[in-house]
Protein backbone atom coordinates (compact mmCIF):
# COMPACT_ATOMS: atom_id res chain seq x y z
CA UNK A 1 0.00 0.00 0.00
CA UNK A 2 1.15 3.28 -0.87
CA UNK A 3 -0.69 4.51 1.96
CA UNK A 4 -0.82 8.19 0.60
CA UNK A 5 -4.28 8.70 2.16
CA UNK A 6 -3.88 6.97 5.61
CA UNK A 7 -0.48 9.05 6.00
CA UNK A 8 -1.25 12.35 4.37
CA UNK A 9 -5.06 12.12 4.60
CA UNK A 10 -6.24 15.32 2.77
CA UNK A 11 -8.05 16.53 6.09
CA UNK A 12 -6.47 15.47 8.87
CA UNK A 13 -3.01 14.52 8.72
CA UNK A 14 -1.71 12.48 11.38
CA UNK A 15 1.84 13.82 12.40
CA UNK A 16 4.49 11.43 11.98
CA UNK A 17 6.79 9.48 14.38
CA UNK A 18 10.07 10.16 13.98
CA UNK A 19 11.01 6.19 12.41
CA UNK A 20 7.99 7.41 9.91
CA UNK A 21 9.29 10.95 8.81
CA UNK A 22 13.29 9.53 8.30
CA UNK A 23 11.48 6.37 5.65
CA UNK A 24 9.43 8.90 4.38
CA UNK A 25 12.56 11.27 3.61
CA UNK A 26 14.86 9.02 2.86
CA UNK A 27 12.05 6.93 0.40
CA UNK A 28 11.67 10.67 -1.42
CA UNK A 29 15.09 11.53 -1.78
CA UNK A 30 16.43 8.25 -3.39
CA UNK A 31 12.57 7.89 -5.91
CA UNK A 32 14.59 12.06 -6.81
CA UNK A 33 17.83 10.85 -7.34
CA UNK A 34 16.56 7.89 -9.33
CA UNK A 35 17.74 4.96 -7.30
CA UNK A 36 14.18 3.85 -6.37
CA UNK A 37 11.19 2.47 -8.01
CA UNK A 38 8.06 2.94 -6.21
CA UNK A 39 5.99 0.76 -8.17
CA UNK A 40 9.11 -2.48 -7.14
CA UNK A 41 8.13 -1.00 -3.48
CA UNK A 42 4.32 -1.40 -3.70
CA UNK A 43 4.44 -4.75 -5.35
CA UNK A 44 6.94 -6.39 -2.63
CA UNK A 45 4.55 -5.38 -0.05
CA UNK A 46 1.14 -6.65 -1.52
CA UNK A 47 3.05 -9.78 -1.86
CA UNK A 48 3.97 -10.18 1.62
CA UNK A 49 0.32 -8.36 2.69
CA UNK A 50 -1.83 -10.18 0.42
CA UNK A 51 -0.64 -13.63 -0.95
CA UNK A 52 2.35 -15.47 0.64
CA UNK A 53 1.40 -16.12 4.35
CA UNK A 54 0.84 -18.94 7.03
CA UNK A 55 -2.11 -20.03 4.74
CA UNK A 56 0.41 -21.68 2.52
CA UNK A 57 1.89 -23.90 5.55
CA UNK A 58 -1.56 -24.84 6.17
CA UNK A 59 -2.39 -26.23 2.85
CA UNK A 60 0.43 -27.95 2.86
CA UNK A 61 0.40 -29.47 6.44
CA UNK A 62 -3.76 -30.79 5.36
CA UNK A 63 -2.02 -32.32 2.20
CA UNK A 64 0.29 -34.14 3.85
CA UNK A 65 -2.71 -35.33 6.62
CA UNK A 66 -4.92 -36.32 3.78
CA UNK A 67 -2.20 -38.07 1.50
CA UNK A 68 0.11 -40.72 3.32
CA UNK A 69 2.47 -40.62 -0.21
CA UNK A 70 2.63 -36.92 -0.10
CA UNK A 71 3.75 -36.77 3.64
CA UNK A 72 6.40 -39.20 3.02
CA UNK A 73 7.86 -36.53 0.08
CA UNK A 74 7.48 -33.50 2.36
CA UNK A 75 9.44 -35.20 5.40
CA UNK A 76 12.13 -36.57 3.47
CA UNK A 77 12.19 -33.35 0.79
CA UNK A 78 10.41 -30.13 2.02
CA UNK A 79 11.51 -28.06 -0.41
CA UNK A 80 10.31 -30.29 -3.55
CA UNK A 81 7.32 -31.39 -1.75
CA UNK A 82 6.12 -27.78 -1.11
CA UNK A 83 6.93 -26.49 -4.50
CA UNK A 84 4.37 -29.39 -5.92
CA UNK A 85 1.67 -27.00 -4.46
CA UNK A 86 3.33 -24.13 -6.06
CA UNK A 87 5.30 -22.56 -2.89
CA UNK A 88 8.75 -21.68 -2.87
CA UNK A 89 11.37 -19.00 -3.42
CA UNK A 90 13.01 -16.19 -0.83
CA UNK A 91 13.97 -17.53 2.43
CA UNK A 92 12.57 -20.90 1.56
CA UNK A 93 15.49 -22.38 -0.55
CA UNK A 94 15.87 -25.17 1.56
CA UNK A 95 13.04 -26.34 3.53
CA UNK A 96 12.80 -28.46 6.46
CA UNK A 97 9.87 -30.11 7.82
CA UNK A 98 9.55 -31.53 11.45
CA UNK A 99 6.65 -33.66 12.24
CA UNK A 100 5.34 -33.28 15.76
CA UNK A 101 4.05 -36.77 16.89
CA UNK A 102 2.74 -37.63 20.53
CA UNK A 103 6.49 -38.27 21.76
CA UNK A 104 8.43 -35.22 20.09
CA UNK A 105 7.45 -31.67 19.83
CA UNK A 106 9.70 -29.28 17.64
CA UNK A 107 9.66 -25.76 18.13
CA UNK A 108 11.26 -23.24 16.05
CA UNK A 109 12.75 -19.87 16.28
CA UNK A 110 16.44 -17.44 15.13
CA UNK A 111 18.23 -16.73 17.90
CA UNK A 112 20.63 -14.63 16.19
CA UNK A 113 17.73 -12.69 14.11
CA UNK A 114 14.71 -13.43 12.35
CA UNK A 115 15.10 -16.37 9.99
CA UNK A 116 11.71 -17.68 9.12
CA UNK A 117 10.22 -20.03 6.68
CA UNK A 118 8.44 -17.14 3.99
CA UNK A 119 7.01 -19.03 1.06
CA UNK A 120 5.12 -21.26 3.57
CA UNK A 121 4.45 -18.77 6.38
CA UNK A 122 4.66 -15.31 5.11
CA UNK A 123 6.68 -12.06 7.27
CA UNK A 124 7.09 -13.50 10.83
CA UNK A 125 5.04 -12.26 13.67
CA UNK A 126 7.10 -9.59 16.19
CA UNK A 127 6.80 -12.23 18.65
CA UNK A 128 9.08 -14.04 16.44
CA UNK A 129 11.54 -11.42 15.99
CA UNK A 130 11.46 -9.94 19.89
CA UNK A 131 14.62 -10.45 22.14
CA UNK A 132 12.36 -12.53 24.66
CA UNK A 133 11.20 -15.40 22.46
CA UNK A 134 14.79 -15.04 20.83
CA UNK A 135 16.75 -15.36 24.07
CA UNK A 136 13.98 -17.61 26.28
CA UNK A 137 12.76 -20.10 23.84
CA UNK A 138 16.44 -21.93 23.85
CA UNK A 139 16.72 -21.57 27.20
CA UNK A 140 13.39 -22.69 28.61
CA UNK A 141 10.97 -23.64 26.11
CA UNK A 142 8.69 -25.09 28.05
CA UNK A 143 7.77 -21.93 30.75
CA UNK A 144 7.79 -20.41 26.71
CA UNK A 145 5.81 -22.84 25.26
CA UNK A 146 3.54 -22.42 28.89
CA UNK A 147 3.16 -18.70 27.90
CA UNK A 148 1.54 -19.42 24.37
CA UNK A 149 -0.92 -21.59 26.17
CA UNK A 150 0.45 -25.00 25.36
CA UNK A 151 1.12 -26.97 28.13
CA UNK A 152 2.73 -30.15 27.09
CA UNK A 153 3.44 -33.47 29.07
CA UNK A 154 6.34 -33.84 30.82
CA UNK A 155 7.47 -37.27 28.91
CA UNK A 156 7.39 -35.06 25.65
CA UNK A 157 10.72 -34.30 24.05
CA UNK A 158 10.95 -30.91 23.19
CA UNK A 159 13.21 -29.93 20.12
CA UNK A 160 14.25 -26.53 19.33
CA UNK A 161 15.11 -25.52 16.15
CA UNK A 162 17.59 -22.22 16.10
CA UNK A 163 17.64 -21.43 12.08
CA UNK A 164 21.42 -20.32 12.22
CA UNK A 165 21.82 -20.86 8.70
CA UNK A 166 19.33 -20.93 5.56
CA UNK A 167 17.88 -24.20 6.04
CA UNK A 168 14.29 -22.75 7.25
CA UNK A 169 11.92 -25.20 9.18
CA UNK A 170 8.08 -25.72 8.89
CA UNK A 171 6.54 -28.24 11.47
CA UNK A 172 3.85 -29.98 10.88
CA UNK A 173 1.26 -30.70 13.50
CA UNK A 174 -0.67 -33.52 15.23
CA UNK A 175 -3.63 -33.60 13.55
CA UNK A 176 -6.24 -33.19 15.68
CA UNK A 177 -8.85 -35.89 16.75
CA UNK A 178 -12.25 -36.54 15.01
CA UNK A 179 -11.42 -35.16 11.80
CA UNK A 180 -11.53 -38.01 9.52
CA UNK A 181 -14.44 -36.67 7.91
CA UNK A 182 -13.04 -33.21 7.16
CA UNK A 183 -11.97 -32.21 3.74
CA UNK A 184 -8.14 -30.90 2.61
CA UNK A 185 -9.77 -27.60 3.04
CA UNK A 186 -11.43 -27.83 5.82
CA UNK A 187 -8.03 -29.52 7.23
CA UNK A 188 -6.49 -26.61 6.21
CA UNK A 189 -8.10 -23.81 8.38
CA UNK A 190 -7.45 -25.91 11.50
CA UNK A 191 -3.56 -25.07 10.99
CA UNK A 192 -2.13 -22.19 12.43
CA UNK A 193 0.42 -20.26 12.37
CA UNK A 194 1.50 -20.87 16.09
CA UNK A 195 0.73 -24.85 14.90
CA UNK A 196 3.60 -24.49 12.10
CA UNK A 197 6.26 -22.73 14.13
CA UNK A 198 5.43 -24.91 16.73
CA UNK A 199 4.05 -23.04 19.86
CA UNK A 200 0.73 -24.24 19.46
CA UNK A 201 -1.28 -27.25 18.14
CA UNK A 202 -4.02 -27.44 15.36
CA UNK A 203 -7.24 -26.10 16.22
CA UNK A 204 -9.19 -28.82 17.59
CA UNK A 205 -12.72 -28.96 15.71
CA UNK A 206 -15.43 -26.73 16.65
CA UNK A 207 -18.46 -28.57 18.39
CA UNK B 1 30.52 -1.53 5.89
CA UNK B 2 32.25 -4.53 4.41
CA UNK B 3 35.22 -3.46 5.67
CA UNK B 4 36.25 -5.67 8.54
CA UNK B 5 37.96 -3.52 10.30
CA UNK B 6 34.43 -2.29 11.25
CA UNK B 7 33.69 -5.33 11.95
CA UNK B 8 32.12 -6.08 15.51
CA UNK B 9 32.82 -8.88 18.20
CA UNK B 10 30.20 -11.24 19.96
CA UNK B 11 27.14 -8.16 19.00
CA UNK B 12 23.87 -7.75 21.33
CA UNK B 13 22.25 -9.65 18.56
CA UNK B 14 23.18 -13.00 19.62
CA UNK B 15 20.95 -13.29 22.23
CA UNK B 16 20.37 -16.81 23.08
CA UNK B 17 20.35 -17.29 26.50
CA UNK B 18 20.06 -14.06 28.19
CA UNK B 19 17.84 -13.01 30.41
CA UNK B 20 15.79 -10.26 31.45
CA UNK B 21 13.32 -9.23 28.49
CA UNK B 22 10.32 -10.29 30.13
CA UNK B 23 7.22 -12.49 28.87
CA UNK B 24 6.49 -12.82 25.43
CA UNK B 25 3.95 -10.20 23.94
CA UNK B 26 1.45 -12.35 21.81
CA UNK B 27 -0.43 -10.46 19.59
CA UNK B 28 -3.54 -11.77 18.35
CA UNK B 29 -4.48 -11.28 14.93
CA UNK B 30 -1.28 -9.20 14.27
CA UNK B 31 -0.85 -7.46 10.73
CA UNK B 32 2.08 -7.91 8.89
CA UNK B 33 2.93 -4.42 9.27
CA UNK B 34 1.72 -2.09 12.31
CA UNK B 35 2.34 0.89 10.61
CA UNK B 36 2.81 2.05 7.15
CA UNK B 37 6.46 2.96 7.34
CA UNK B 38 7.02 -0.45 8.08
CA UNK B 39 5.90 -1.71 5.40
CA UNK B 40 7.83 0.99 2.88
CA UNK B 41 11.34 0.14 5.08
CA UNK B 42 10.41 -3.57 4.44
CA UNK B 43 10.09 -3.03 0.50
CA UNK B 44 13.02 -0.46 0.39
CA UNK B 45 15.65 -2.56 1.85
CA UNK B 46 13.86 -6.12 -0.74
CA UNK B 47 14.84 -3.74 -3.18
CA UNK B 48 18.38 -2.76 -2.50
CA UNK B 49 17.02 1.05 -1.07
CA UNK B 50 19.31 2.55 -3.76
CA UNK B 51 22.52 0.84 -1.90
CA UNK B 52 25.36 -1.16 -3.95
CA UNK B 53 24.44 -4.89 -4.29
CA UNK B 54 25.65 -6.69 -1.20
CA UNK B 55 24.53 -9.85 0.18
CA UNK B 56 22.07 -11.35 2.82
CA UNK B 57 24.97 -12.13 5.22
CA UNK B 58 26.21 -8.25 4.59
CA UNK B 59 23.30 -7.20 5.25
CA UNK B 60 22.68 -9.08 8.81
CA UNK B 61 26.79 -7.63 9.83
CA UNK B 62 25.24 -3.88 8.73
CA UNK B 63 21.96 -4.21 11.78
CA UNK B 64 24.38 -6.85 13.82
CA UNK B 65 26.92 -3.24 13.84
CA UNK B 66 24.20 -1.20 15.31
CA UNK B 67 25.36 -0.10 18.81
CA UNK B 68 23.93 -2.41 21.94
CA UNK B 69 21.91 0.40 22.98
CA UNK B 70 20.55 1.19 20.07
CA UNK B 71 19.72 -2.59 18.96
CA UNK B 72 18.15 -3.55 21.89
CA UNK B 73 16.39 0.25 22.23
CA UNK B 74 14.84 -0.30 18.39
CA UNK B 75 12.02 -1.91 17.20
CA UNK B 76 12.56 -5.04 14.72
CA UNK B 77 11.65 -2.26 11.74
CA UNK B 78 13.52 0.78 13.33
CA UNK B 79 16.85 -1.12 13.50
CA UNK B 80 16.43 -2.00 9.13
CA UNK B 81 15.71 1.80 8.79
CA UNK B 82 18.82 2.46 11.15
CA UNK B 83 20.65 -0.39 8.55
CA UNK B 84 19.58 1.42 5.70
CA UNK B 85 20.51 4.73 6.77
CA UNK B 86 23.78 4.11 7.51
CA UNK B 87 24.22 1.98 4.80
CA UNK B 88 22.98 5.14 2.47
CA UNK B 89 25.74 7.47 4.34
CA UNK B 90 28.40 5.41 4.46
CA UNK B 91 28.48 4.69 0.33
CA UNK B 92 27.75 7.96 -0.05
CA UNK B 93 24.37 8.00 -1.77
CA UNK B 94 22.65 10.30 0.60
CA UNK B 95 24.09 12.26 3.29
CA UNK B 96 23.22 12.58 6.75
CA UNK B 97 22.56 16.07 6.47
CA UNK B 98 20.23 15.63 3.62
CA UNK B 99 18.11 13.44 5.09
CA UNK B 100 17.97 15.36 8.70
CA UNK B 101 16.78 18.15 6.21
CA UNK B 102 14.35 16.61 4.41
CA UNK B 103 12.99 15.37 7.59
CA UNK B 104 12.30 18.51 9.00
CA UNK B 105 10.29 19.89 5.74
CA UNK B 106 8.42 16.49 5.58
CA UNK B 107 7.20 17.10 9.81
CA UNK B 108 6.42 20.90 8.45
CA UNK B 109 4.34 19.60 5.40
CA UNK B 110 2.72 16.80 6.46
CA UNK B 111 0.66 16.73 3.19
CA UNK B 112 3.79 16.27 1.55
CA UNK B 113 3.74 13.17 -0.76
CA UNK B 114 6.66 11.09 -1.45
CA UNK B 115 7.37 11.19 -5.55
CA UNK B 116 7.11 8.40 -7.59
CA UNK B 117 9.30 6.78 -9.98
CA UNK B 118 8.01 3.48 -11.40
CA UNK B 119 10.54 0.98 -13.43
CA UNK B 120 8.11 -2.27 -14.03
CA UNK B 121 11.22 -3.66 -15.69
CA UNK B 122 13.45 -3.89 -12.43
CA UNK B 123 9.93 -4.53 -10.71
CA UNK B 124 9.26 -7.65 -12.75
CA UNK B 125 13.16 -8.56 -11.72
CA UNK B 126 12.40 -8.05 -8.31
CA UNK B 127 9.51 -9.99 -8.17
CA UNK B 128 10.78 -13.34 -10.36
CA UNK B 129 13.87 -13.10 -7.79
CA UNK B 130 11.44 -13.36 -4.87
CA UNK B 131 9.72 -16.74 -6.42
CA UNK B 132 13.12 -17.49 -7.66
CA UNK B 133 14.93 -17.05 -4.29
CA UNK B 134 18.43 -17.61 -4.42
CA UNK B 135 20.27 -21.27 -2.94
CA UNK B 136 23.21 -20.98 -1.15
CA UNK B 137 23.90 -24.65 -1.62
CA UNK B 138 27.02 -25.10 -3.69
CA UNK B 139 28.09 -28.17 -4.98
CA UNK B 140 32.03 -28.23 -3.44
CA UNK B 141 34.65 -31.48 -4.50
CA UNK B 142 35.93 -31.86 -0.67
CA UNK B 143 34.46 -34.43 0.94
CA UNK B 144 32.11 -34.09 4.37
CA UNK B 145 34.35 -34.52 7.34
CA UNK B 146 31.71 -35.58 9.97
CA UNK B 147 29.00 -38.26 9.09
CA UNK B 148 25.04 -38.63 10.90
CA UNK B 149 25.66 -39.94 14.14
CA UNK B 150 29.17 -38.83 14.58
CA UNK B 151 30.07 -36.86 18.03
CA UNK B 152 31.40 -33.20 18.05
CA UNK B 153 32.07 -30.25 19.56
CA UNK B 154 31.79 -27.09 18.80
CA UNK B 155 34.69 -24.55 18.87
CA UNK B 156 35.13 -21.86 20.97
CA UNK B 157 35.37 -19.13 18.23
CA UNK B 158 35.05 -15.45 18.85
CA UNK B 159 35.80 -13.91 15.74
CA UNK B 160 35.78 -10.34 14.90
CA UNK B 161 33.22 -9.95 12.03
CA UNK B 162 29.85 -12.01 11.47
CA UNK B 163 29.09 -15.54 12.64
CA UNK B 164 26.53 -18.02 12.86
CA UNK B 165 27.67 -19.59 15.90
CA UNK B 166 25.72 -18.18 18.66
CA UNK B 167 27.99 -17.77 21.85
CA UNK B 168 25.48 -20.34 23.65
CA UNK B 169 26.61 -23.14 21.51
CA UNK B 170 30.09 -22.42 21.21
CA UNK B 171 32.16 -25.72 23.27
CA UNK B 172 29.49 -27.60 23.45
CA UNK B 173 29.34 -31.15 22.87
CA UNK B 174 26.75 -32.31 20.14
CA UNK B 175 25.72 -35.09 17.48
CA UNK B 176 25.28 -34.49 14.08
CA UNK B 177 21.99 -35.44 13.06
CA UNK B 178 21.81 -33.85 9.80
CA UNK B 179 24.17 -33.03 6.74
CA UNK B 180 23.04 -30.51 4.32
CA UNK B 181 25.98 -30.63 1.70
CA UNK B 182 27.85 -27.42 1.21
CA UNK B 183 26.74 -24.04 1.81
CA UNK B 184 28.05 -20.32 1.90
CA UNK B 185 30.11 -19.48 4.79
CA UNK B 186 28.61 -16.54 5.78
CA UNK B 187 31.76 -15.59 8.42
CA UNK B 188 33.69 -14.47 5.15
CA UNK B 189 30.71 -13.69 2.85
CA UNK B 190 29.17 -10.73 4.59
CA UNK B 191 32.65 -9.14 4.17
CA UNK B 192 33.27 -9.31 1.02
CA UNK B 193 35.65 -12.06 1.12
CA UNK B 194 33.66 -14.57 -1.19
CA UNK B 195 31.60 -17.51 -0.57
CA UNK B 196 33.98 -20.41 0.75
CA UNK B 197 31.06 -22.86 0.79
CA UNK B 198 31.74 -25.60 3.27
CA UNK B 199 29.44 -28.64 4.75
CA UNK B 200 26.68 -27.42 6.25
CA UNK B 201 25.22 -29.94 9.63
CA UNK B 202 22.06 -30.46 12.24
CA UNK B 203 23.91 -30.67 15.45
CA UNK B 204 21.75 -31.66 18.34
CA UNK B 205 22.95 -30.34 22.00
CA UNK B 206 21.33 -31.80 24.80
CA UNK B 207 19.85 -28.52 26.74
CA UNK B 208 21.88 -30.03 30.01
CA UNK B 209 24.90 -29.95 27.90
CA UNK B 210 23.92 -25.89 26.94
CA UNK B 211 22.42 -24.80 30.61
CA UNK B 212 23.72 -27.46 32.79
CA UNK B 213 21.83 -29.32 35.96
CA UNK B 214 18.56 -26.88 35.62
CA UNK B 215 17.87 -27.52 32.13
CA UNK B 216 15.67 -30.73 31.34
CA UNK B 217 16.66 -33.96 30.42
CA UNK B 218 14.46 -34.05 27.63
CA UNK B 219 15.03 -31.47 25.51
CA UNK B 220 17.54 -30.61 23.14
CA UNK B 221 18.66 -27.68 20.61
CA UNK B 222 18.88 -28.21 16.99
CA UNK B 223 21.49 -25.90 15.19
CA UNK B 224 22.95 -25.83 11.71
CA UNK B 225 26.67 -25.13 11.79
CA UNK B 226 29.10 -25.06 9.60
CA UNK B 227 31.79 -27.42 9.21
CA UNK B 228 34.72 -25.16 10.52
CA UNK B 229 32.59 -24.76 13.51
CA UNK B 230 33.27 -27.89 14.22
CA UNK B 231 35.64 -30.59 15.77
CA UNK B 232 35.38 -34.11 16.38
CA UNK B 233 34.79 -34.85 20.09
CA UNK B 234 37.79 -37.37 20.72
CA UNK B 235 36.30 -38.09 23.98
CA UNK B 236 33.23 -39.93 23.32
CA UNK B 237 35.00 -42.36 21.48
CA UNK B 238 36.37 -43.37 25.30
CA UNK B 239 33.11 -42.80 27.52
CA UNK B 240 29.31 -42.97 27.23
CA UNK B 241 27.41 -39.42 26.70
CA UNK B 242 25.34 -40.53 29.77
CA UNK B 243 28.26 -39.43 31.89
CA UNK B 244 27.57 -35.87 30.53
CA UNK B 245 24.33 -36.04 32.15
CA UNK B 246 24.40 -37.39 35.54
CA UNK B 247 21.71 -38.78 37.23
CA UNK B 248 22.32 -37.11 40.67
CA UNK B 249 21.45 -33.51 38.72
CA UNK B 250 18.01 -34.72 38.45
CA UNK B 251 17.02 -33.19 42.45
CA UNK B 252 18.86 -29.62 41.84
CA UNK B 253 16.72 -29.70 38.54
CA UNK B 254 13.80 -30.58 40.91
CA UNK B 255 14.87 -27.93 43.40
CA UNK B 256 16.16 -25.30 41.35
CA UNK B 257 13.42 -22.48 39.91
CA UNK B 258 11.33 -24.05 37.20
CA UNK B 259 8.02 -23.09 37.51
CA UNK B 260 6.76 -25.50 40.10
CA UNK B 261 3.04 -25.34 39.24
CA UNK B 262 3.45 -26.08 35.21
CA UNK B 263 5.77 -29.31 36.49
CA UNK B 264 3.97 -31.14 39.45
CA UNK B 265 1.77 -33.51 37.74
CA UNK B 266 3.94 -36.10 36.18
CA UNK B 267 7.49 -37.38 37.24
CA UNK B 268 10.69 -36.43 34.93
CA UNK B 269 10.58 -39.36 32.98
CA UNK B 270 14.42 -39.34 31.91
CA UNK B 271 15.69 -40.54 28.23
CA UNK B 272 19.18 -41.41 27.03
CA UNK B 273 20.51 -38.90 24.90
CA UNK B 274 22.29 -41.28 23.27
CA UNK B 275 19.74 -43.38 22.11
CA UNK B 276 18.94 -42.24 18.01
CA UNK B 277 15.39 -40.51 17.97
CA UNK B 278 13.22 -41.81 15.53
CA UNK B 279 11.69 -38.83 14.50
CA UNK B 280 14.73 -37.01 13.62
CA UNK B 281 15.85 -39.82 11.75
CA UNK B 282 12.48 -39.28 9.71
CA UNK B 283 12.79 -35.69 9.57
CA UNK B 284 16.18 -36.19 8.25
CA UNK B 285 15.55 -39.55 6.58
CA UNK B 286 17.64 -40.04 3.74
CA UNK B 287 20.47 -39.94 6.13
CA UNK B 288 22.15 -42.83 7.10
CA UNK B 289 24.17 -43.79 9.76
CA UNK B 290 26.92 -44.59 7.41
CA UNK B 291 26.52 -41.13 6.24
CA UNK B 292 29.10 -39.12 3.56
CA UNK B 293 27.50 -40.85 0.72
CA UNK B 294 23.80 -40.62 1.87
CA UNK B 295 21.19 -39.21 0.36
CA UNK B 296 20.54 -36.34 2.68
CA UNK B 297 17.99 -33.65 2.60
CA UNK B 298 20.08 -30.93 0.83
CA UNK B 299 21.13 -33.84 -1.56
CA UNK B 300 18.05 -33.00 -3.38
CA UNK B 301 18.13 -29.42 -3.31
CA UNK B 302 22.20 -30.15 -4.21
CA UNK B 303 20.94 -31.68 -7.39
CA UNK B 304 17.68 -29.20 -7.98
CA UNK B 305 20.05 -26.64 -7.67
CA UNK B 306 22.70 -28.13 -9.95
CA UNK B 307 20.00 -27.02 -12.60
CA UNK B 308 20.02 -23.70 -12.24
CA UNK B 309 23.43 -23.05 -11.26
CA UNK B 310 24.13 -20.16 -12.94
CA UNK B 311 22.78 -18.42 -10.42
CA UNK B 312 24.47 -15.42 -9.34
CA UNK B 313 25.92 -15.81 -5.78
CA UNK B 314 25.22 -12.60 -4.34
CA UNK B 315 21.71 -11.03 -3.45
CA UNK B 316 22.25 -7.90 -5.62
CA UNK B 317 19.74 -6.59 -7.12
Amino acid sequence: MTDQESERGPHHPRPLSPAALRAKAIESLLVEKGLLASDAIDRVVEIYEKDVGPLNGAKVVARAWCDPAYKRRLLEDGTAAIAELGFGGLQGEHMVVLENTPRVHNVVCCTLCSCYPWPVLGLPPTWYKSLAYRSRIIREPRAVLHEFGLELPETVEIRVWDSSAEIRYMVMPERPAATANLSEAELASLVTRDSLIGVGLAEPVAR
Amino acid sequence: MDNPGDAILNGVHDIGGVDGFGAIHHEVDEPVFHEPWESRIFGMSMVGAGLPPITLDARRHQLERLTPVQYLSSTYYERWLARIEGALVETGTLTGEEIEQRSRELAAEPGRLVPRRDDPVRTDGIVNTLRAGRPTVRSIRQRPRFAVNDRIVTRNLNPHGHTRLPRYARGRHGIIVGHHGAHVFPDTNAHGLGENPQHLYTVRIAMRELWGPSAEANESVLIDLWESYLEKDKAAARSTPEKKVPSAKKVLAKASARSAKARARTASSKRSLATPLPSIKRALSGVKAKGKGARTVAGHALARSGESSGKPARRSR
